[in-house]
C-alpha cells in the first residue's frame, strides 16, 4: 500500500502545474466556504446575541394573544399578580434558566414642554431586567452608577435616541410623559431624562425604559402587573429543549373557557433576524454545494484526463500482472491525496486568514445599528466537516476514472499512442 | 513437456463489417529454456501470437497451454495473476514506469505483483541491474538515461520475478543496431543465467540469426520453423 502510495504521489508530481491548478481550485473554495462560515456565523452570532441580550431575551411569556396585538401595547391583557406567581413557580423550577424579567409595556406620549411625541414604553425592575439582557447597558449612555451600570431610579426615563435627536433632548432634561390606563383615565408624570438608548434591529428596538414603579405608578395599578415575562437561559443551544418544557407545563394552566392562559415565544418567532439568520443558513449551505460541485468537477476531469494520458502505462502495469483493484487503488490515491492537500491546506489558509480577520478587527454596520464589531470564528468541527467532505468528494471523484482504469484491456491500452 | 503448448490456435477482429484473420490455426511448441523468434514482416500477426502466448488477449479458438495450464478461458483476474506468477515482459517502447527510479522499475513486480518485502529482495534487484549493466544508473529515472539502458532495465524488470518465460515484442525495433544486438545478447546470457525461456519478435535479419529456434509466420500462418542449435 506504501509502494501504490509513493507511486502516486509521484504520479501528482509529475504533472506538477495540472495538481496546483486543481489543488488551488479546491483551496480556493474552501478557503471561501470556511471564510463565509466564519463571517456570516459571525455575524449570525453577533445580532443574535444582540437582539436577545440586549432586548427580547431568549424566550418570552404572554398572556394568550398578546403577541397578536403587540403593536398596539394592550393594558386588557396583562398579567396579574396570581398570574405572575404562578409563571414565576414554574420558572424557578427549571435549572436551565439564568434569570427572567417582568416588564410592562405601554404607550404614552412624551413631553418637553415646547414638543410632544408618541413614545412607547418598558416599565422594568432596573436588577432583574439587567440579568436577562445584561447587553442592555451597552446601548444606554447616560448615569452611570456605583457598578458602572447606568442606572433608572423612580423618577427617572431613558428614551429612544430617535427621540432625544428629534426633539433636541438630552440627557438631565426633565420631561412628563402622559399614558391612558386600562379604564381609560389619564394620567401624567414627570420624568427625568437618565439615559438615551440606543436603537436595535426588531420589536422594542425603539421602546424607552422606566422604573416599574413609575409605570405602575403612571398606569394607576395596584399590586403587580406586567404584559410580558423576558426569560434568559444559561445557553442559548437550551432554548428549543427549554421552550418545549416550558410549554407543556405553562400548557396546563387553563382560564375557565379551559382556554391556555399563556403563551410562550422563543425570539426567533418575535424577532424578524431570525428569517435573515434562516437565509443565512441557507446561504451557507448554498456555498457548501458550489464547494462540492467544484471539487467534483475538478478531480474528476484531472482524474479522467490521468487515464486517458496514462493508457500504455497501465497497459505495461497491467501486462507485468498488476491487479485490477491494486490499478484502481493508484488512482482512487491520487484523488484521494488531491482532496486531501487541497482540505489540508484551505483549512490552515482558513483559518490564518480568520485569525488576521480578527486582528485587524472588522466594524460593520446592520439598518441603523453602526459600530458593530464583527469576530469571525469557526468552530474546529466545521473546518474537520467540511474538510472530511471535500476528501469524501473527491474519492467520490476518483471512483469512475479509477474504474476507467483498472478495466482496461492491457493488450488494448498497450497498443494506445 | 513444453512450456508453451499452442494448437489449432485462431484470432479474428472485427472492424464494422470487415473481420479480419490474424492468426489461423496456428499449432507449435516452446521448449523450456530455448531462445526463440518469431519473424515475419509486418501485420503477419507476430504481436497478436505474442499477445496470446502472454495471456494478455483471449483467442477465437483453439488452445494455449503455458506452463501446464491452459490459458485461453481465464479471467481478467486470473490472467493477472497469471502473468505475474509466471511471465515477464519486455516491450518494443520499454515501457518503463516514468515516476519510478530504474532501481525501483525493477523492483515494481517484486512489491506490486509479487506482495514481496523490498527489503528482502534488495540484494536480487541490485545483482540484476548488475548483471543487465545498469546499478551504476539506479537511481536515476527513465527519461535520464539512453534508450539501450532503457531496455536492458527492462529486461532485467522481466527477470526478477524469475519467470518461466520472457515474451519480448520487438525489442530491438527502437535500438540502433549496435545496441539491438548488445540487448539480443544480453537476452541470450538472461536465459543461460537465470534458466528461463525468451521468445521475441523480430524482422531485423541480423537479430534473427541470434535465435535458437525461428518461427516464420506469413498472413497468420506458421510457414517455417528453424532449429539452429544443432549449427
Amino acid at each position: 500500500m506504501i509502494k501504490i502510495a509513493r507511486i502516486a504521489y509521484r504520479n501528482l508530481l509529475r504533472y506538477s502545474r495540472r495538481t496546483l491548478l486543481t489543488s488551488m481550485l479546491i483551496i480556493i473554495g474552501i478557503v471561501a466556504v470556511l471564510l463565509f462560515i466564519a463571517i456570516s456565523g459571525s455575524f449570525k452570532q453577533l445580532m443574535v446575541g444582540q437582539i436577545t441580550d440586549s432586548m427580547l431575551g431568549h424566550l418570552q411569556v404572554h398572556r394568550k394573544g398578546y403577541v397578536a396585538s403587540i403593536e398596539n401595547s394592550p393594558l386588557n391583557l396583562n398579567l396579574n399578580d396570581k398570574q405572575v406567581d404562578k409563571l414565576k413557580t414554574v420558572l424557578q423550577q427549571n435549572a436551565n434558566i439564568a434569570a427572567y424579567s417582568g416588564r410592562l409595556k405601554f404607550s404614552g406620549m412624551l413631553s418637553s414642554y415646547t414638543e410632544t411625541s408618541n413614545i412607547r414604553l418598558n416599565g422594568i425592575n432596573p436588577e432583574m431586567e439587567l440579568k436577562t439582557a445584561p447587553l442592555l447597558p451597552q446601548r444606554v449612555q447616560g448615569k452611570k452608577g456605583t457598578a458602572g451600570v447606568p442606572t433608572l431610579n423612580p423618577g427617572e426615563i431613558w428614551i429612544p435616541d430617535t427621540l432625544a435627536s428629534g426633539m433636541n433632548l438630552d440627557i438631565g432634561t426633565q420631561i412628563v410623559l402622559v399614558a391612558t390606563n386600562k379604564d381609560g383615565s389619564v394620567n401624567g408624570i414627570k420624568l427625568l431624562i437618565s439615559g438615551i438608548v440606543g436603537r436595535m434591529t426588531g420589536p422594542g428596538g425603539r421602546d424607552g425604559y422606566v422604573n416599574m414603579k413609575d409605570a405602575t405608578q403612571l398606569l394607576r395599578i395596584e399590586g403587580e402587573e406586567i404584559n410580558e415575562l423576558a426569560v434568559r437561559l444559561n445557553r442559548l443551544d437550551l432554548m428549543k429543549p427549554v421552550f418545549t418544557d416550558l410549554q407543556q407545563q405553562l400548557e396546563q394552566f387553563r382560564n375557565k373557557k379551559d382556554k391556555p392562559v399563556f403563551e410562550i415565544h422563543t425570539w426567533e418567532a418575535l424577532s424578524p433576524f431570525s428569517n435573515i439568520a434562516n437565509i443565512i443558513d441557507l446561504l451557507t449551505l448554498f456555498v457548501k454545494v458550489i464547494l462540492v460541485a467544484i471539487v467534483l468537477v475538478s478531480i474528476l476531469n484531472v482524474m479522467l484526463m490521468a487515464v486517458y494520458e496514462r493508457i500504455r502505462e497501465i497497459g505495461t502495469i497491467a501486462a507485468i500482472g498488476t491487479s485490477p483493484r491494486k490499478i484502481w487503488t493508484l488512482f482512487l490515491m491520487e484523488g484521494l491525496f488531491l482532496g486531501i492537500f487541497g482540505a489540508v491546506v484551505g483549512s490552515i489558509v482558513s483559518l490564518g486568514i480568520i485569525r488576521f480577520l480578527n486582528w485587524k478587527t472588522i466594524v460593520m454596520s446592520f439598518g441603523r445599528q453602526e459600530d458593530l464589531v464583527l469576530t469571525p470564528s469557526i468552530e474546529m468541527s466545521q473546518v474537520i466537516f467540511t474538510a472530511l467532505i471535500v476528501i469524501a468528494i473527491s474519492a467520490l471523484a476518483t471512483v469512475q476514472p479509477a474504474i476507467k482504469a483498472s478495466r482496461l484491456e492491457p493488450v488494448d491500452a498497450l497498443r494506445h499512442f | 513437456m513444453a512450456l508453451v503448448e499452442i494448437s489449432n490456435l485462431s484470432k479474428t477482429y472485427q472492424t464494422g463489417e470487415i473481420v479480419i484473420s490474424a492468426l489461423k490455426n496456428v499449432s507449435l511448441e516452446i521448449e523450456a529454456g530455448s531462445f526463440v523468434s518469431i519473424v515475419g514482416p509486418s501485420g503477419s500477426g507476430k504481436t497478436t501470437l505474442l499477445n496470446l502466448i502472454g495471456v494478455l488477449d483471449q483467442p477465437s479458438s483453439g488452445s494455449i497451454k503455458v506452463a501446464g495450464k491452459e490459458v485461453s478461458q481465464l479471467t481478467n483476474r486470473q490472467r493477472a495473476e497469471f502473468r505475474g506468477d509466471h511471465l515477464g515482459f519486455v516491450f518494443q517502447n520499454f515501457n518503463l514506469i516514468p515516476v519510478l527510479t530504474v532501481y525501483e522499475n525493477v523492483e515494481y513486480p517484486l512489491i506490486m505483483v509479487k506482495n514481496e518485502s523490498a527489503a528482502k529482495n534488495r540484494d536480487l534487484v541490485r545483482g540484476l541491474l548488475d548483471a543487465v549493466g545498469v546499478l551504476d544508473q539506479q537511481f536515476k529515472r527513465p527519461h535520464q538515461i539512453s534508450g539501450g539502458q532503457m531496455q536492458r532495465v527492462a529486461v532485467a524488470r522481466a527477470l526478477v520475478t524469475r519467470p518461466k518465460l520472457v515474451i519480448a515484442d520487438e525489442p530491438t525495433a527502437n535500438l540502433d543496431h549496435d545496441t539491438a544486438f548488445k540487448i539480443i545478447n544480453l537476452m541470450k546470457e538472461m536465459k543461460d543465467q537465470w534458466h528461463t525461456t525468451f521468445l521475441f519478435s523480430t524482422h531485423d535479419p541480423k537479430i534473427i540469426d541470434e535465435a535458437e529456434i525461428i518461427y516464420t509466420l506469413e498472413d497468420g500462418i506458421i510457414k517455417s520453423r528453424q532449429d539452429r542449435r544443432s549449427k
